[in-house]
């Protein structure tokens, strides 16, 4: 039924030209088989409270961790980020502690709570060099797609391949269909890798890229930062994409090297050289191909309950009468009475109860300072809070003054972690209350039962803050 | 796992597309745990309950020939966005064993399969038709077969449908994959003293 990979690693040498996908995937195969199934080895896994499930189960099994060594643990999701205790009840320092014990006990780094590391999963993997190009990461949580911006194969699974990759340090995958999705051109000004982002899934579709990975390739991506590249992929799996990567390139090896977990002295040559080989060939076929211009992209912003519910903000709120199909012409109108919006509405000028600016998506440095840029001068007109995405993050923000413009701006400067993104810590919108949010999914009820979100770039979240309304942050600054 | 082989079950149609995980079981109910029969109340819950905590009597699984449903019958791209495995547990233990729909969430539906919760997916047409035969006669029902790979409709009409021969075999065995992989062992370790060889620069250095 299966086969196994015997001698050198399989597919390495062979004369077709082969996408970056193919050379990771290829490198990782432990089993090949049955169809086009292979049991994948996993070089990073990474943890967070909701992992206490299958520890939990693990131990009634009475089972090891096969390779704590690869393996990295973290509180963000669960985490309240006032001021203070970490846990907002009992249940949760009850979640927490569980994490610390159990991967103390089986030798697990974790990045706990009081640790200056700490943070959202997904901004310290990349930050402290856990995630690498070539490597497969995986966790439990669908936005591991953020690591493919360094080059790695890394997607989102649920517990019970939690609980295996805890157990075997593999993972049974079907091999997924690629789609290249191609940016040429440069951003214009005001326009962020967010606004790139949300206009990839609305042009894919929100199940547009199921069963793909995604490479984004083009000038425009060679261009960006890793920082941009990370709120790039992240939204991979907005468009039903389990992963999304970037080429690794000299900004990624820039942006590695001398981070605390990033191979050092002859290892970190070893790596550069396989590193160089991962680039998609020239000639690599992939099976679906996306054009995008980045001139064509402008500050953008969501109206409704999906994330490719997404129009720039000069457009205006759509109309359910000009869809055809009833099932979609249905759920637009749903999606309008639950975010309280009128069709022909103009975007800009909605006015908004509260702003969060925070999340995998855009909690980063250059995020911050983006916002901070915007607010520089001006007041908060609605409840703010900046949410830094790490501690550290939290530390070079304050190094260079962001926190005081922040704070002197009326908004709330806090503790790392999910926060208002994941609705499960208690820091939610209340019922009818519009948000103007750098988080990555404006699902009804994401942010609280009745609460609604629309998703938009740090810049354009600032520019709400500070105006009260949905706002064309060109308007604001030059 | 619990194995899956054939079932003939009320279906009940949900016609909205992209339900992702979120309204399947809100975060707030995730820290349950696994196997907890509270659920069963948690599905949908924010679909079925008003914020009183009363039925909404027009959501689909509160009427009542669809209460008996073991198969649901969704639009496209059921089960998208979060990782959340909860989301399979909330619907098993309402008691749905099969979901029919035009696309799934990819991570829903890999997480399906780790369940005993067998994801069908059909033609788009094929699908949304199923879905005006069950409106039109409330508390019909569905037989999916595994073992032939077919749906049969209330109207008698026969569908095949694609899965993938391994997640086939453990289906109707009832075996997880956890078993499965640690009889490759071998191959396991072999892997791993390659990689140490090979790219030794892999395991990170100790932490600092």
């Amino acid at each position: 039924m299966t086969r196994h990979v015997a001698g050198g690693w399989p597919g390495a040498g062979s004369g077709s030209p082969r996408t970056l996908f193919e050379k990771i995937w290829a490198r990782h195969v432990v089993v090949e088989g049955p169809g086009d199934h292979a049991l994948l080895y996993v070089d990073r896994h990474l943890l967070h409270e909701g992992a206490t499930h299958a520890l939990r189960r693990l131990a009634a099994a009475g089972r090891t961790v096969r390779r704590p060594d690869l393996t990295f643990a973290t509180a963000d999701h669960y985490v309240r980020t006032a001021p203070g205790a970490l846990a907002p009840d009992p249940e949760i320092q009850a979640m927490v502690e569980t994490l610390v014990e159990h991967t103390a006990r089986h030798g697990i780094v974790t990045f706990g709570p009081g640790d200056p590391r700490r943070g959202i999963v997904h901004v310290i993997g990349p930050e402290l060099g856990l995630t690498l190009p070539g490597l497969t990461v995986v966790c439990g949580d669908s936005h591991t797609a953020t690591h493919g911006a360094l080059g790695a194969l890394a997607f989102g699974i649920g517990a019970s391949e939690v609980e295996h990759v805890l157990a075997t340090q593999t993972l049974w995958q079907r091999r997924p269909r690629t789609l290249r999705v191609t940016i040429e051109g440069r951003l214009p000004l005001g326009v962020t890798a967010k606004d790139v982002a949300l206009a990839v899934v609305a042009a894919l579709g929100a199940g547009g890229g199921t069963g793909h990975v995604i490479e984004y390739a083009g000038a425009t991506v060679r261009a960006m930062s890793i920082e941009e590249r990370l709120t790039l992929c992240n939204m991979a799996i907005e468009a039903g994409a389990r992963a999304g990567m970037v080429a690794p390139d000299e900004t990624t090896f820039a942006y590695l090297e001398g981070r605390p977990f990033a191979p050092r002295g002859d290892r970190w040559a070893r790596a550069l050289e396989f590193w160089r080989t991962l680039p998609s060939d020239p000639g690599a076929r992939f099976d679906r191909e996306l054009a995008l211009a980045a001139g064509d992209v402008a500050p953008t912003v969501t109206w409704g309950t999906s994330p490719q519910d997404a129009a720039p903000i000069t457009g205006r709120v759509p109309d359910p009468a000009t869809v055809r199909d009833p099932v979609r012409r249905r759920a637009m109108e749903r999606a309008l009475a639950y975010m309280g919006l009128r069709p022909g509405t103009p975007l800009a000028g909605i006015p908004v109860d509260r702003v969060f600016i925070g999340s995998c998506t855009n909690s980063r440095l250059e995020d911050l300072r983006a916002a901070a840029r915007v607010v520089r001068g001006r007041r908060a007109v609605v409840p703010a809070w900046v949410v830094p995405g790490s501690g550290l993050v939290k530390r070079a923000a304050e190094a260079e003054g962001l926190d005081r413009v922040f704070v002197e701006a009326g908004f709330e400067w806090r503790e790392p972690g999910c926060s208002m993104c994941v609705g499960m810590n208690g820091e939610v919108g209340r019922e009818g209350e519009r948000v103007a949010s750098t988080s990555n999914r404006n699902f009804e009820g994401r942010q609280g039962r009745g609460a609604r979100t629309h998703l938009m770039s740090p810049a354009m979240a600032a520019a709400a803050a500070v105006t009260g309304r949905l706002t064309d942050v060109r308007t604001l600054v030059s | 796992m619990p194995s899956f082989t054939r079932l003939t079950a009320v279906a009940a149609p949900l016609d909205l597309p992209h339900v992702d995980t979120d309204r399947i079981v809100p975060a707030r109910f995730l820290r349950l745990p696994r196997g907890a029969p509270e659920y069963a109340r948690a599905l949908f819950h924010d679909l079925r309950f008003d914020a009183a905590g009363a039925e909404r009597p027009e959501f689909v699984l509160n009427q009542p020939p669809y209460r008996e449903a073991r198969i649901l019958v969704t639009a496209e791209n059921f089960g998208c966005g979060s990782s959340r495995e909860m989301a399979v547990w909330a619907l098993a233990a309402w008691g749905i064993r099969a979901v029919i729909a035009p696309s799934l969430g990819d991570i829903f539906r890999q997480n399906c399969l780790k369940n005993g919760l067998l994801p069908v997916l059909l033609d788009a047409a094929v699908v949304a038709d199923l879905r005006r035969q069950l409106h039109a006669r409330p508390g019909a029902a569905v037989t999916v077969d595994l073992e032939t790979q077919t749906v049969t409709t209330p109207a008698g009409v026969v569908h095949r449908f694609e899965i993938d021969p391994f997640h086939k075999a453990l289906l109707l065995s009832g075996q997880d994959e956890l078993a499965l992989t640690l009889a490759h062992e071998s191959a396991i370790r072999a892997f791993e003293a390659r990689l140490a060889a090979e790219q030794p620069w892999v395991v990170p250095p100790p932490a600092p």
